[in-house]
């Protein structure tokens, strides 16, 4: 468990256990109001790192927990992007198809809607594989007022 | 403190189950245990009530998924009850009001399950 998170840093990194999704929501929650979204916003990115990380723990470290998870916040005017970063499995991103919720249902599949609530909520998902190097996602929202 | 749990309790034959805290892919097996051990003992009506559950992400609603085909094949039925507007939110981003029956309240929940044996 990592229970001291340096909020005051623009950098986390964890270990790839989902124990540690609640100190990554925290930190995001942290930094998301810094920057000054709404709560409904926050929430949405929130939600949206969570199901990136998950997928990355599940994934691309097959739920294996000593790997590291390096979760970067980058602020380019009114955008908010976080950039995740792993070193497990390589993978084709373009094999993350934008999913049918219909029929997603009909064959009452489990797991996969994590990439659809990102690219709903989310303005921008980017993902980019590096074979055996390491894996990056993007995850932008812009701060509209 | 515990992030999350479950706690059960029966009206007539329905079988209450409320969640509590917050429910993501590192909680979803503590509700999947839960489930489990009641399909184990033939309980098949569900009202689950999510009043105190704060945050649910996928790996929550997939737990759901996993066991609501077998719970109907036993004509039972896992219905909703509760749920505050942020949790709603994602239900209804991923479809499931067109899957689940979702109540304001555990008691006309648990009224739709004798409804139902008509």
């Amino acid at each position: 468990m990592n229970k001291s998170v340096n909020l005051n840093s623009n950098k986390l990194v964890v270990k790839s256990s989902t124990a540690n999704l609640i100190t990554i929501r925290k930190f995001i929650n942290s930094k998301a109001s810094s920057f000054g979204f709404t709560e409904n916003e926050i929430e949405d990115i929130v939600i949206s790192v969570d199901e990136a990380c998950t997928n990355i723990i599940e994934h691309s470290y097959n739920s294996k927990p000593n790997f590291d998870l390096e979760i970067s916040i980058i602020l380019s005017k009114n955008k908010f992007i976080i950039k995740i970063v792993d070193y497990g499995e390589s993978f084709e991103p373009d094999t993350l198809k934008d999913m049918d919720i219909e029929l997603y249902h009909k064959q009452r599949r489990v797991g996969g809607l994590g990439v659809y609530l990102m690219k709903t909520l989310m303005d921008e998902v980017k993902y980019k594989s590096v074979k055996n190097k390491y894996n990056q996602v993007m995850l932008t929202k812009i701060l509209t007022n | 403190m515990t992030e999350f749990n479950t706690s059960t309790k029966n009206i007539g034959d329905v079988n209450v189950v409320y969640l509590k805290g917050f429910l993501d892919a590192h909680t979803a097996p503590i509700l999947e245990n839960a489930f489990s051990s009641l399909v184990e003992q033939n309980k098949y009506k569900l009202v689950v009530n999510l009043k105190d559950l704060i945050y649910i992400s996928s790996a929550g609603l997939g737990v759901f998924m996993a066991f609501i085909e077998k719970i109907r094949e036993h004509n039972g039925d896992i219905k909703l009850s509760s749920m505050n507007e942020k949790v709603f939110n994602i239900f209804d981003l991923l479809g499931f009001p067109l899957l689940y029956e979702i109540f304001d309240n555990e008691e006309d929940a648990v009224k739709k399950f004798s409804g139902d044996k008509k």
